[in-house]
Parts: structure tokens; sequence; C-alpha cells
């Protein structure tokens, strides 16, 4: 509870910051509503997907991801040591899919029609397959986090069946992750001609399903590292440091997929002359996969929460480069069309990710987020101060 | 038999009548055609020398557009049209994203936009009104067989005049509406990129696998679900024989 008093003044500005946004994500809503998506957008019929779809939906949806690996790690495979992470991470997961609903809502053009894939069905469509998943998944996440709301209200009858059904609910949320992540790479196999050779791949589901997973576990880092400034929550280095471990893997295997698709392909030529695609090509790949791989298969890295949540974040930022190469930059250079994102498209993604951060503190606040951390925490600050000071900072 | 049109380009005189009697047939403000937008469904390239290429939707055998629609809101018609439903649409721009002729435009102003593009005229009894409007018989609407008969013949009977190529006979896996004219369809600015592949094939190679995901990805975890539980039991198991050891020993 000390650590509350420190964090409170420090928060000032970030409430400010929210409040001015969520101002912006109203005003814009309302434009948008009674003028259409051309009055607060610069999308256009050969440029008909932007920043809303790059971002928030490719890129809510990846950064979730930690959502079902660590739902993985602790009820399929009983690694029970990550269960002091497992809330926070499911929280984020939910929080991110609902926000994807919300974007989804501001982009899609007749919203109120959003539940028609339920009963119009075309199976053979990528897109289907997104909304179902998306449907689906959101409700998995809902019931996994169910738990901690129904502790807070002392609701010991659902609690029991919902334990009992956690198995079962995380396995299904597996699947559909894996389904969901795989499908938003599978959306860009019908456009061949309008995705850069440097993009473009058959493979494409399963670089969007790894990716993620890298992505999943570097937010999930990421994350306990904010929490612990916003919250003064302290953090699990050696769990952290064990995931990060697992990072280099995913890391390692998503780089050899890379390549290897991309000579396999010829494609790497394609790489010259050097364009600002190239570039962006590059520093996706190298910033935001190699040298993080690199950095946290160091034990020096591992070391420290802080450097940990600098590599990680790296993982974070490649992986939305990523995300953006494939949706704008690569479309951009194939089809010759340009997109900048108008500021009103910048506005609603910032309010966005405001509104998940609000989420978020507001769910800590209320419910019990990190219910084991602090129980063991408390213990081991007990025992040994100093030196978990010294590690953290 | 499936319907489809026969874009003569030789023949086309450049005289804007098919622009004029679809807008007419949409009911869309007369005005000049440049490019698709969303009250423009066809309009004439000027590529020089008097030739005049024609652009509508391809309506094609296999649509990039209606396999995309996630509700079937375009849907390729037996009879040949390739039909939008408002009703359905949700507005997912995902057509516009596949189409690789770049047809399916927006209603971007619109708080209930449409998608919006050439139906052939699916919905007017006579047919095609770009067709019936045509003075040259530039624009042909018939059976999409008899027309690639039709168009093999011209061909044939006047080389000179004719480069030896049906565009849209292969074309992203064949498509309804026809073109032939005096050069190869690159010098008259129609798209070549999008080869002879149909485009939804490369969308169901992955989409198949997804029963297999779901099935073996199910097997595969409650596998080690129940393995690792097992194993937890097991060592919860031994760890409280080994403690009831020390117990003993003691
Ligand atoms: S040309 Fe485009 S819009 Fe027309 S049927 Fe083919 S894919 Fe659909
Ligand atoms: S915008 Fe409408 S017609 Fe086009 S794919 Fe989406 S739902 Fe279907
Ligand atoms: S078939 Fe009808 S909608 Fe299509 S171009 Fe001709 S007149 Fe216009």
């Amino acid at each position: 509870m000390t650590a509350k008093k420190l964090v409170l003044p420090r928060l000032g500005f970030w409430w400010v910051a929210a409040g001015i946004l969520l101002i912006a994500l109203g005003v814009i809503a309302a434009v948008r509503f009674t003028k259409g998506l051309g009055a607060v957008t610069n999308l256009s019929d050969p440029f008909p997907w932007g920043l809303w779809i790059g971002f928030d939906v490719l890129c809510g949806v990846g950064l979730a991801a930690g959502g079902f690996a660590i739902a993985a790690a602790v009820y399929v495979f009983h690694l029970e040591d990550f269960k002091p992470i497992l809330r926070p991470t499911i929280l984020t997961a939910f929080l991110g899919y609902a926000l994807v609903i919300v974007a989804l809502i501001f982009d899609l053009g007749k919203p109120w029609n959003i539940w028609h894939p339920i009963v119009m069905w075309n199976p053979h469509s990528v897109m289907f397959e997104v909304g179902w998943c998306v449907m689906l998944y959101t409700t998995v996440l809902f019931l996994e986090f169910l738990p901690a709301v129904l502790e807070r209200f002392r609701l010991a009858k659902p609690l029991r069946i919902l334990a009992k059904a956690s198995p079962f609910l995380v396995i299904l949320g597996v699947i559909l992750s894996t389904l969901h992540q795989s499908s938003l790479g599978s959306l860009f196999l019908i456009l061949p001609h309008k995705v850069h050779p440097l993009w473009y791949s058959p493979l494409l589901p399963v670089l969007f399903f790894v990716s993620a997973v890298a992505a999943g576990l570097a937010m999930t880092v990421v994350e306990s590292w904010f929490s612990r400034r916003a919250f003064g929550r302290p953090i699990e280095t050696a769990l952290l440091a064990r995931l990060s471990r697992t990072s280099v893997v995913v890391l390692a295997l998503y780089l050899a997929l890379r390549l290897r698709d991309l000579i396999a392909r010829q494609a790497l030529p394609t790489l010259f002359p050097l364009s600002l695609a190239s570039w962006l090509f590059l520093a996706e790949l190298i910033l935001g996969v190699v040298v993080p791989m690199v950095a946290l298969a160091t034990a020096w890295v591992r070391s420290s929460p802080r450097r940990l949540a600098i590599f990680q974040g790296m993982v974070v930022l490649g992986f939305i480069l990523n995300r953006l190469n494939v949706s704008i930059t690569a479309v951009e250079s194939a089809t010759g069309y340009r997109y900048l994102p108008a500021i009103p498209e910048f506005l609603v993604t910032m309010g966005l990710v405001a509104l998940g951060m609000l989420g978020f503190c507001a769910a800590c606040k209320y419910f019990n987020v990190f219910p084991e951390t602090q129980w063991r925490e408390e213990e081991k600050w007990r025992t040994a101060p100093a030196a978990s000071l010294a590690i953290d900072g | 038999m499936a319907r489809g049109m026969l874009i003569d380009v030789t023949k086309c005189v450049g005289c804007g009548a098919c622009v004029e009697a679809c807008q007419q047939a949409n009911g869309q403000p007369p005005h000049e055609a440049r490019h698709f937008d969303q009250d423009t469904f066809t309009y004439l390239l000027d590529r020089g020398n008097d030739v005049y290429v024609r652009r509508l939707c391809m309506h094609c055998l296999n649509p990039a557009c209606a396999s995309a629609c996630p509700i079937g809101a375009l849907r390729k018609t037996a009879e040949g049209p390739v039909t939008y439903d408002p009703q359905r649409c949700m507005g997912c721009r995902y057509c516009m994203t596949a189409c690789p002729f770049g047809v399916p435009t927006y209603e971007w102003f619109s708080p209930a936009p449409r998608v919006r593009k050439c139906e052939m005229c699916a919905r007017r009894p006579q047919g095609p009104a770009c067709a019936e409007a045509c003075p040259t018989g530039a624009t042909q609407a018939g059976f999409r067989d008899q027309l690639v008969a039709e168009a093999q013949r011209r061909i044939q009977e006047d080389p000179k005049t004719y480069y030896p190529y049906i565009y849209g006979l292969r074309e992203a896996g064949g498509t309804s509406v026809l073109y032939i004219g005096p050069a190869e369809p690159e010098a008259l600015g129609l798209p070549t990129h999008v080869g002879f592949e149909p485009l939804p094939q490369l969308t169901w190679r992955a989409l198949k696998h997804v029963p297999d995901v779901v099935v073996f990805g199910g097997v595969l975890l409650s596998g080690f679900w129940w393995l690792t539980k097992r194993k937890e039991e097991v060592a919860r198991h031994e760890g409280a024989h080994k403690s009831k050891e020390v117990n003993h020993d003691r």
C-alpha cells in the first residue's frame, strides 16, 4: 500500500492526457457516425484499410497473444510457477480483444451488422473465420478472467464450476488464438499483387502466429514492468527471465522461418534499390527480432527487469512495425497508392490505447489481479529486502 | 448457361453512350466518368489513337470479392453477374482489398455506406443497359460460351485488326466479361498482373487446415494437459512417500 502514495502524483499527467483523448474519441465518433468514414480518415477506394485495421486490429490481437501462451503454460502444461502473471496477462488479452471490437465498430462501414457472420455464413472467407474467432475468443477470455470478478463478490458456486471448466476453456482458447492469429495473416493471402514480395508469402499465417507468440510474451514482460511502475507491484524477475528465454527460442524460430521463406521465394533482391520500404523491412527484422533475440540470450540482460523490459519492448515495437508494414507499407509499395493516416485516425488509436490502460487500472483496483504475486513478494521482501531491491533497480 | 459481355475495343468509337446509359440505369447523376467511384461503375480509358477501352467489373468466374466477403453480401450468381446485397454487408471492405481489378468502391461519406460496383444490371429485365445503348456493338451481352466463340471467330477472320488474345478467358481464373482489341492487354491498359489462378484458391490453401488445427490441436493439448497433470500427481505422490519415509527414519 505504500507504493500507492509514491505513484499518484506521477499519474496526474496521464489522467489528463487520457481525459483529453477520451473526449477526442467521443467527438470523432460523432463525426464518423454522421458524416461517414471519409470525414475522419484518409481511406480511399484503392486504400480501403488503414491504421485502424493495421494497428488497432492486427496489433491489438497480436499483443493479446500472451494471454493464451501463459494460460497454456499454467493450465495445459502445469507450469504452476507462471501463475502469478496469469491474471494480468489474461486481463490484458481480454481488454485487447474488447478494444479490437471497439476499433471494429469505428472501422466497419455498418457496425450494426457486425453480428451477421453468426447467421450468414461464408466459410471460404478468412474474414468469416476472423469474425468468429473474435467473438468466441473474447467470450473465452471473459470467462477466464471471470474468477477475479466472482471472487470479489464471493460467489463460490460459479467459481467452482469455472475452476472445473478452466482446462477445457484454456484449451479452447489456445485453439481459437492459434486460428485467429494465423487467420489475420491469411487475410492477405488473396492479394498477392497488392503486397510487396518482402512481405507477401504463402507462409503468412504461420509467420503471423509465431510472431504473435513472441509479441505476446514480450508484452507480458513489458507489462509486468509497467505494472510495477504504476502499482508498485514487485516483479518476479526470475519468471520474466525464464519467459524471455522462451522468447529467444520463439524469435529464433521466427527468424529462421522468415529467412527461409524470403530465400525460397527469391524475395531478398527486391530489397534493392533501397527505398523506404526496404529500410522499414530491415528495421523490423534487425531491430525488432535479431537484436532483442541476441540480447535476451545473454544472462546480463535477463538479470535486470529494466533491461528485460527494454529489449522485450523492442520485440513489441518490431511486431507493431511488422503488422503496419504488411498492411500499409507493403501495399503502398506494391500498388503505388499512398496512404497516411489522418489525425483523427491517430487520435482514435491513441484514445483506444488510453481506454485500455484505464480499463487495466480500474480492473486492478477493483479485482484481485495480482493475487499470488502480492503474497509471495511480500514474503520475499520481508526476508531479503536489500537483495530484491538491488535486482529490481 | 451463364451470361457475360464481350467488349470489342476495335469497334469502340468512344461515344460514351454506355457510360451515360449506365449512370441512368443506376440512378446516378450524369457526370464525366474517369475512374471507378461510388457513382461510376464504368468509364472509358482513352489510350490515344482513337483507342478507347471500357472498364467495368469483370464478373470473375471465381470472384475474389465474393470469396472474401464473410457474409456472402457479394455473390456469383448462376446466371453470371456478381451481385451485391447492401442489407447483408457490414462494411469490412475486404472485398475492395481482395478484388485484383480494383473494381469495388465505397460510399466514404455516407453514415450507412454501401459497396458500389457494376452488377451486370442483374436486376434489369432487359439485361445490361450499356450493351443496349452501344451503337456500334463494341459492347455486346450474351452467353459467355457464345461470346467466346464469337471472339475467336472475329480474331480468326480478321487477324490484321485483332491482336490474337481474349482477355478474360483465363485472367484470375476466367471472367464473364471478355475483351478483344487491336493490341495486347497491357497496351490497352487492362490489368495484367492478375495472373491466371483463381485467387480464392490462395486463401483456401490455408483455410482448409482449420479443421485440422481444431482436431489435432485439441487432442494434442488435452494430451499434454493429462500427461503433465499425471506427472504432477506422481510427483506429489512420491513427495508424500518420501516425507513419510523421512518421518519414518526419524
Ligand atoms: S472484378 Fe473484382 S469486383 Fe468484379 S467480380 Fe471480379 S473480384 Fe469481384
Ligand atoms: S464490405 Fe460488405 S460486401 Fe464487402 S466484404 Fe465486407 S461485408 Fe462483404
Ligand atoms: S452492366 Fe449495367 S451496371 Fe454494369 S456497366 Fe453496364 S450498364 Fe453499368
